[in-house]
């Protein structure tokens, strides 16, 4: 047994060196010089300043913009460590509300939201998408229902026609891989610079 | 449910099988020591790692010797974990600052890394420095995965040989397993994953200042490479809180599928080398059919539950549960990926658990309990099954009166008796501790759903603890004294009391003689074997936990019915 013990220790310190250190540098070495934007975190920057990333979904409360799904991400409380706040599109704290199927507390607030969003498009069904929160509270994206059912909101704040809106919405909907796999969707963020660049012009 | 989402489950298995054989070829060749078209780069690096560390790699071990070999090495590996972690704050690599990890907290994280859990008490973006991440996480995903396919080799090593006093030489198994299997597969796979827009960086976490004006800290990190052996390893240990969720961590639907395929991939490519090992690959297909049929019968009833949704969402009219799913994803994806992450023992998680319907939710459950064997963790699932197999013709030759044989190998009482050791751990140690927590305090303060939702989320904590799975209904605070010290004794005996006696029924099998079959022998090739051992893993696994899922998701699906909430 005790011839073990050598290997033990020495080749766990080289598997160590090779797997721990040599294999993640190496890759982020190559990754970098392939993908330098992806491999950064897909940034998306708007004269000269970072707004954002292409992937990771961020709150949206004005009318005139398109929001993203409620978001179960929280922060430290300020005034108690112990504590965590609510901080939707926290990009540096992960998490789902994991809120139960016979949840009370989560048959409220869909009730809330759905009343909340009736009220705003009574001429729509309002999407699920819209009123369930993400599994990382990042989701960058929403369903093409979903983006459809705010345009009238969006038209309106913005003074735009509702067909020009609906083109806007049309041109950024991704379809599924090959027509099969995951689902149709819309990148929030994308669509609202798009938007943001036509009421420029 | 939609053909769309049909076609992309089937998808799903027909790559699978399709890259079973040409793999299993090819772990085979590895673990015999022959030549493969990597030796030519790979030969000079492991013939300089045996010369440093001392190891001949000509010398067999007998299954005490390679046992013991294997847990020195976790010792090892545990060290280095723990001390990482108390130490991240002063070392390299820590861009974002983190503090010293809280000593609880290290020692669950430690444990459930060299068990291959990786159960998520730590949010890694808050709590872990990259360094941590990168020597404390990603060498052990390598190396815990490592480990277990070396065993499942012994294993079937046992099944193998005939009169032999040694099952193979740790070192040399983890070493090449580790150079020629792992590590390739996860550099094209690190990439593969970055260009679907996975970071890989050192950098600091970014500041940006979004379209409203707010400020949003986005946290970055050497993601890729790890992620790459989380899934490939089935270790499951999220660089991020949110795991495969996270759109770093899963950009697309693509990262989504390829992320699904790579957890099975080894796991079933293991049946395959069964089945060369002992000379008739037909053997080997046979258990993976078990697998199958046990695998699709948990996909169809998650996604049926999942896209039907809950009563609350009906009364809104709203269909399908999103609650805790990201769009990208959506039902079908979300509903898959949980039904693989706990059948094999990955624990990676695309969507919250938590928030499964509760019929939904219990497959994930029933996976786990069941010991996950279907595919399972990469080597567990496989020795874990080989248990099954032992159990299941002995049964068989119960009936017929015989003593029963398996590939040419009589089983008897030495090899049932651990067979039925190593599968007993799994309530012992499941119901154990779930009914303690239940009955204290501090156990039950964690709970963050109310009815039997809560009781389902700590027999899911030690569930997936104990099966070494490593996702979780997450809404459990499992971050207290209490279930950080109670979760890793369930890991560790999850995971070593399991591997002992498997070992001993690999040195007990490979010191046998090998036996001609014979007109009595019953064949176990067949659909008849098939079935036979899916109703024994079944049997067994609903004899022993129904009592405890009735309390759980069967009365929280009843009470959905009635219209409760709590």
């Amino acid at each position: 047994m005790l011839r073990e013990i050598r290997p033990a220790i020495v080749l766990l310190l080289v598997l160590t060196a090779i797997t721990g250190l040599a294999y993640p540098l190496a890759m982020t070495g190559i990754a970098g010089a392939l993908f330098p934007a992806k491999a950064q975190g897909s940034l998306i920057e708007k004269d000269g300043k970072v707004v954002g990333s292409a992937l990771i979904g961020q709150e949206f409360k004005d009318d005139k913009y398109f929001h993203g799904r409620p978001s179960a991400t929280l922060a430290p409380d300020p005034n108690d460590s112990t504590k965590t706040v609510s901080a939707p599109y926290n990009a540096a704290n992960s998490g789902g509300s994991n809120l139960g199927p016979t949840s009370k507390a989560l048959a409220d607030r869909l009730k809330e939201d759905v009343d909340k969003l009736k009220g705003e498009n009574p001429n729509a069904a309002v999407p699920v998408d819209l009123v369930t929160t993400s599994a990382s509270g990042l989701d960058p994206d929403i369903s093409p229902e979903a983006a459809e059912f705010q345009i009238p909101r969006v038209a309106k704040a913005r003074n735009m026609p509702e067909e020009a809106v609906k083109q806007l919405v049309a041109s950024n909907i991704q379809g599924r891989l090959l027509g099969l796999l995951g689902e149709p969707r819309v990148n929030v963020l994308a669509l609202n610079l798009a938007l943001d660049r036509v009421a420029a012009k | 449910m939609t053909v769309i989402g049909w076609l992309q489950i089937i998808l799903f298995c027909v790559i699978i099988v399709a890259l079973t054989k040409p793999l299993g070829w090819y772990m085979t060749r590895v673990f015999n020591g022959e030549r493969t078209f990597l030796s030519p780069v790979l030969r000079p690096i492991e013939a300089g790692i045996y010369w440093i560390s001392g190891v001949d790699e000509k010398r067999e071990q007998h299954w005490v010797t390679y046992t013991v070999a294997m847990l020195l090495f976790h010792v090892g590996g545990f060290l280095i974990i723990y001390g990482v972690m108390r130490l991240q704050a002063v070392l390299p690599f820590n861009p974002a600052g983190q503090g010293a990890v809280a000593e609880d907290l290290s020692f669950n994280t430690a444990i459930s890394f060299i068990t291959n859990t990786n159960w998520q008490n730590y949010g890694g973006e808050s709590t872990l420095s990259y360094l941590t991440q990168m020597v404390g996480l990603t060498h052990q995903n390598f190396l815990s995965a490592a480990t277990g396919i070396v065993l499942a080799v012994a294993l079937i090593r046992g099944f193998a040989r005939a009169s032999m006093r040694t099952v193979g030489n740790f070192w040399v198994d983890v070493t090449r397993c580790t150079l020629y299997v792992l590590l390739p597969i996860c550099v094209v796979f690190t990439l593969f994953l970055v260009s679907q827009g996975m970071p890989q960086t050192l950098g600091d976490y970014v500041e940006a200042t979004t379209l409203e004006g707010a400020k949003q800290t986005i946290a970055v990190g050497p993601v890729a490479s790890q992620v790459a052996i989380k899934m490939l390893g089935t270790n499951g240990g999220g660089f991020f809180n949110a795991n495969a969720a996270h759109p770093f961590e899963n950009p697309t639907a693509l990262s989504n599928f390829v992320q699904m395929l790579s957890i099975f991939l080894l796991g079933a490519a293991l049946t395959n080398v069964f089945g060369r090992m002992v000379g008739n690959q037909r053997q080997g297909w046979a258990i993976l059919a078990v697998m199958g049929v046990l695998f699709l019968a948990g996909v169809a009833v998650t996604y049926w539950a999942e896209a039907s949704g809950t009563s609350t969402l009906h009364a809104l009219g709203l269909t399908g549960n999103m609650e805790g799913k990201e769009v990208r994803f959506g039902i079908v994806a979300s509903s898959l990926f949980a039904v693989i992450t706990t059948a094999a023992s990955c624990g990676a998680v695309n969507a919250m658990h938590d928030s499964f319907t509760a019929l939904g939710g219990m497959i994930p459950l029933i996976n786990i309990e069941l010991g996950e064997i279907i595919v399972g963790g990469v080597g567990a699932g496989m020795y874990g099954m080989l248990l099954f197999v032992i159990l299941a013709i002995f049964v068989a030759g119960l009936m017929v009166g015989r003593t029963p044989e398996y590939v040419g190998k009589k089983i008897e009482a030495r090899e049932v008796k651990m067979a039925m050791l190593a599968i007993l751990i799994l309530p012992l140690m499941i119901l154990g501790w779930s009914a303690v927590a239940v009955v204290l305090p501090t156990g039950v303060a964690s709970m963050a759903n109310a009815g039997p939702h809560g009781f389902t989320e700590v027999l899911y904590a030690y569930s997936s603890q104990t099966g070494n799975n490593g996702s979780a209904f997450a809404g459990l605070t499992g971050n207290t004294l209490f279930y950080n010290l109670t979760g890793a004794s369930a890991m560790f005996v999850g995971r070593f009391l399991m591997i002992v006696p498997a070992m001993a029924i690999a040195g007990a099998l490979a010191e046998k003689k090998s036996i001609p079959p014979s007109m009595g022998t019953f064949p176990t090739t067949g659909g008849l074997f098939v079935g036979l051992v899916v109703g024994v893993i079944l049997i067994m696994g609903g004899l022993t936990f129904f009592p405890a899922l009735a309390l759980g998701p069967i009365v929280e699906h009843l009470a959905m019915n009635a219209g409760n909430v709590f």
